[in-house]
């Protein structure tokens, strides 16, 4: 008997946000316990929650990212459950007009897009639990997808696509290190042809893609073992144990389920015009894949320096706006540090350093001590290279003279070079450069004196 | 109404007088309430607001959290600037 | 005569002619708390220093310079406690002013004391209070009324010269009626909740209770206006409601919906209000009778709008953050522990009937149903308005009945909230006015205006008020 596997994954993404998605209180990661927190986001009696007007953009952006279908009126809900980690004990969420709906990832399709409040963080002792609601509150998108992706490895591309959408588009940083990123899994198996679903099996505790990855083939593995020996399958949530690579029943949450949902009294629905939806379609990104393979037809970048590239949409941006005539040696520079848009550099700055080196004004060692120079204090090149006093001598009269000097101190390097010895140019030049301090171009230097030596000129 | 179970969902600990009062109260509240059965509601949009509003948004600004030992006052139980429960079991 | 019997525009005169001051004034209510509240017990905290204290640095200049106004147990002031009458928030200290508040010390008040209430404003009769009753001060065997009785209660005795209340389905109107002072019930939306402890979130609004029109409008002023942290406020200019006042009210069409004079109506207080009404004819307005159709539903609607969104709204009482907590041997243990000894029975009530009018196969032939039939009784009025100005009710069925009378059954005491519940409904706003006396007890007259309609409503109450003496009348305590 052949059985396919059936896996729809929900992710839960925080989005990028200054504040919450109710109230003000900083998102950052990390600050010291109950520091970012106030009377909404801890739920104190009397306290009124407010929509953070840059959590929807964010929200419709991604949804446009993934070709989603904006709704034209969405609506908050209260989701009812009671849990430590929940200021209120409800959860302010989407339940029946979300901001979008439809979309895809690849060729897996989405079902919907929905904006929701995170909850609290909790840390396990010995016999209690200590929780921290600075998290509570964060903005989170929910995102849907249908029960279409057949394998482990699908899952893990899934994933992984959406990052990289994500944080190409500025939605999120997606790092699920700091839970900006979570994932749980619906997974079921059936005979192959059998068009109605198996019970399917909820996944819990997936702390990294790989880790998905891992306890999707795990528990495909285990229902299909278990049909095989005529076992029924139990719908229920599992607990995927990283270490010891097995998913195990939890704790049954008793009437787990019934959320009550109702519209939330305290919000007023968002009405999304043709004309927003315009405004917010100007910051939409160009998909990292799209922008890759547009990079390497277009600028002719090598593949490797075109992912590079377009990891970061800013840094990519910057790129695409100092490319100039030489886009490759532009993408040299940007890739020679980790994150151009954190330098005080200018796209027209590096276009302008690489346009110089490009003409001769300068070599490319000293373009090396004007980056410096850039980096340091973000001054245009022209006028590092001004101050520095170390624009190239190109003039041929002076570069002339320079040469003959060179000739008439070493005429034993000239006789060296006439005897066929062609590395005693390189003496010769350096002496040229020291007479010119440095600042002859040393190309020109080089054709000059082959030129002198050769011709016989002494 | 299965009074137990909707008490478990709002997690209101009843005692036996509670429960037994409350069952005849209760089932005389939902006798009076039934009477919303007699209108035929067909057609008829459910109020969402008391106010026609719309798009009430706010800007994406960061304002002061309340200090931690504001915060800590209130808490009935706490350690290390941490909210106390009983130990959470998944 | 006591200061304390001085209403807010006299004391204000007084205050900035310089006859009198504040802290005067304050002393006196205070000496007058202390004379009477142990037998009306309408507060539940005082704190007498820090009422001297912001009455000696009042500014006299400001609208409300220098008056010492009562807040019911339900809106948080920073420092103070915000029981809303529960067990479950014994210990809780607000850590924020709510915006009424914060208007309130703009416009120079003095932040009197905490009066006592219905057990988070799920009440009739402020017997549902965890601190025990308060009583109604023309006769301390009844009640006063609730959810704001401890408010209505104070400006009835001269125990404040005016107080905040809460009104969700007559919380204000219908206490205010029975200790015969003036209570209105602003437009939902016209007055800011946040801050306030909330019962029902679609249907709850913050209003003055005080002991004439004057006041009201006085006191409207200052606590109307958009709150950027309340998402429901409305973003509308506030007039200077006072304008209303000393207008004639010839030509105005007053509405008498036939459904509220019904066999249930004590038929000495249907002749006392028909009284009044008549009074109002002389005055030049015209009587025309209306229909409001759905009248006899909206009880029910209530119980099960209100219950499912109080359901909700109660939930964050779990011991975890703040307040009461009972140990528990895990979490849910925790929480059943705590709210079980926490809620009182009332409260507890409504927090199932709530939860079980939302669980899942019974949402839509409760909850549901509930707020279509609330599109109705709200179309209801929108029609009526079409035909008359104002729509005049009795604000209660019967005046004030003994403490114990109703508390062993929940449906009658719901019951006496039938002419009130319907205004918040359909987020109208309303007035209760005194309009007499039945058997020695206050009776009121409700004047119910459309949305943002707190002229009109403010226009035709003064114009009775003036051409009466019933606010004039004290208890004799």
């Amino acid at each position: 008997m052949n059985y396919e596997t059936v896996i729809g994954l929900e992710v839960h993404v925080q989005i990028k946000t200054r504040s919450k998605m109710f109230c003000g209180c900083a998102t950052e990661f990390g600050a010291a316990p109950n520091t970012r927190v106030c009377p909404v986001c801890l739920g104190y009696p009397g306290v009124l929650p407010v929509l953070n007007e840059e959590a929807i953009r964010k929200t419709i952006l991604a949804g446009l990212m993934l070709g989603c279908t904006i709704a034209r009126c969405s609506k908050w809900d209260r989701k009812n459950y009671f849990y430590p980690d929940m200021p209120k004990n409800y959860q302010i969420s989407q339940y029946d007009l979300p901001l979008c709906t439809g979309g895809a990832v690849g060729s897996i399709r989405l079902t919907r897009i929905h904006l929701e409040e995170d909850v609290a963080k909790s840390f396990h002792f010995a016999t209690t639990s200590g929780v921290d609601f600075n998290r509570a509150g964060t903005p989170l998108m929910e995102i849907v997808s249908e029960p279409e992706i057949r394998s482990p490895e699908a899952a893990f591309a899934y994933l992984t696509a959406l990052k990289e959408i994500l944080v190409a588009g500025g939605i999120s940083d997606c790092d699920m290190e700091k839970g900006q990123l979570r994932c749980d899994a619906n997974i079921s198996v059936r005979p192959v042809g059998q068009t109605k679903f198996g019970p399917k099996v909820e996944l819990k505790n997936l702390n990294t893609i790989s880790g998905v990855r891992r306890a999707l083939a795990y528990e495909a593995q285990r229902q299909m073992t278990a049909l095989q020996k005529g076992e029924q399958i139990a719908q229920e949530t599992r607990r995927w144990d990283d270490d010891a690579g097995k998913t195990v029943v939890m704790r049954t949450k008793e009437y787990a389920h019934d959320y009550r949902y109702f519209p939330e009294p305290d919000l007023m629905p968002v009405v999304i015009s043709d004309a927003w939806l315009a405004e917010i379609r100007r910051d939409l990104k160009e998909l990292p894949e799209a922008r890759r393979r547009r990079f390497v037809a277009h600028y002719g970048l090598p593949e490797y320096d075109a992912g590079v590239l377009v990891a970061n949409a800013a840094v990519a941006d910057f790129f695409e706006k100092a490319a100039g005539q030489n886009p490759k040696a532009v993408a040299n520079w940007i890739m020679s540090v980790s994150d151009i848009t954190a330098t005080p550099i200018q796209p027209a700055h590096l276009a302008e350093l690489v346009a110089a080196i490009e003409a001769g004004r300068i070599s490319s060692k000293q373009g090396k001590d004007v980056w410096a120079e850039m980096l340091a204090t973000g001054q245009p090149p022209g006028a590092i290279i001004q101050k520095k006093g170390l624009a190239q001598v190109s003039d041929t009269g002076a570069l002339e003279a320079f040469c003959d000097q060179a000739i008439a101190a070493h005429p034993k390097s000239v006789a060296d070079y006439r005897a066929g010895n062609t590395a005693a140019i390189n003496f010769l030049k350096g002496q040229v450069m020291k007479l010119s301090k440095g600042k002859a171009n040393p190309q020109l230097v080089g054709e000059i004196l082959a030129r002198k030596l050769l011709g016989g000129e002494s | 109404m299965d009074l137990a179970h909707v008490a478990h969902l709002a997690r209101l600990h009843l005692t036996d007088a509670e429960m037994a009062q409350f069952a005849a109260q209760l089932k005389d509240i939902l006798g009076y309430v039934a009477k919303l059965n007699e209108l035929d509601v067909t057609g008829v949009e459910p109020t969402a607001h008391a106010t026609p509003l719309t798009n009430v948004l706010r800007a994406d600004e960061v304002r002061p959290s309340l200090p931690t030992a504001v915060v800590m006052q209130n808490a009935p139980a706490q350690d290390r600037d941490l909210f106390l429960v009983p130990k959470i079991v998944e | 005569m006591s200061l304390s019997a001085l209403t807010i525009h006299e004391t204000r005169d007084r205050l900035r002619r310089g006859d009198i001051t504040a802290r005067q004034v304050t002393q006196a209510v205070l000496d007058r708390i202390a004379a009477v509240d142990g037998k009306v017990q309408a507060y539940l905290w005082l704190n007498p220093d820090d009422a001297l204290r912001q009455a000696a640095a009042a500014d006299v200049t400001k609208p409300l310079g220098g008056i010492p106004v009562a807040l019911k147990d339900v809106i948080n002031v920073t420092g103070q406690p915000c029981t809303c009458a529960s067990k479950i928030l014994q210990g809780y200290i607000a850590p924020y002013d709510a915006f009424v508040v914060r208007q309130l010390k703009a416009a120079g008040a003095v932040l009197l004391g905490r009066t006592n209430m219905d057990e988070f404003a799920m009440g009739s009769s402020t017997e549902n209070s965890s601190w025990g009753t308060t009583r109604n001060p023309w006769d301390l065997a009844r009640i006063p009324g609730g959810s704001s009785g401890g408010s209505a209660a104070a400006v009835a005795a001269d125990e404040a010269i005016a107080a905040l209340g809460s009104d969700t389905g007559g919380s204000i109107r219908q206490p205010a009626a029975l200790c015969g002072c003036v209570g209105f019930k602003p437009t939902y939306g016209r007055v800011s909740r946040y801050g306030l402890v909330a019962f029902a979130s679609s249907l709850d609004q913050i209003g003055p209770l005080t002991k004439d029109v004057r006041d009201c409008a006085m006191l409207l002023n200052v606590l109307a206006g958009h709150d950027a942290l309340d998402s429901t406020s409305v973003p509308r200019p506030v007039p200077d409601y006072t304008a209303a006042l000393g207008q004639d009210v010839k030509g105005l069409r007053i509405g008498l919906p036939k459904e509220y004079f019904i066999p249930g109506l004590d038929q000495e207080v249907e002749a006392t209000v028909r009284a009044a009404v008549r009074q109002l004819e002389s005055l030049g307005a015209e009587v025309v009778e209306i229909s409001l159709p759905h009248s006899e539903y909206a009880v029910a609607v209530y119980y099960l709008i209100a219950t499912a969104e109080a359901s909700a709204n109660l939930a964050r009482f779990d011991g975890v953050r703040y307040g009461l907590r009972v140990a528990g041997d895990d979490v849910n243990d925790l929480y059943g522990n705590t709210r079980g000894a926490g809620f009182g029975p009332e409260v507890k009530r409504r927090i199932i009937l709530g939860t079980y009018a939302l669980s899942a196969g019974y949402y839509d032939a409760y909850y549901l149903r509930a707020q279509k039939v609330r599109t109705l009784i709200r179309q209801d009025f929108a029609t009526a308005f079409q035909k008359c100005d104002v729509i005049v009710t009795p604000t209660t069925p019967e005046v004030a009945f003994k403490a114990g009378e109703k508390s062993a059954d929940p449906l009658k005491m719901y019951l006496s909230d039938i002419f009130t519940i319907s205004v918040n409904l359909a987020g109208i706003c309303g007035i209760s006015v005194p309009c007499g006396f039945v058997r020695k007890l206050p009776v009121g007259l409700q004047i119910i205006g459309p949305a943002f309609g707190e002229e009109s409503v403010l226009r035709v109450a003064h114009a009775y008020e003036q051409a009466t003496a019933w606010h004039k009348e004290r208890p004799a305590l």
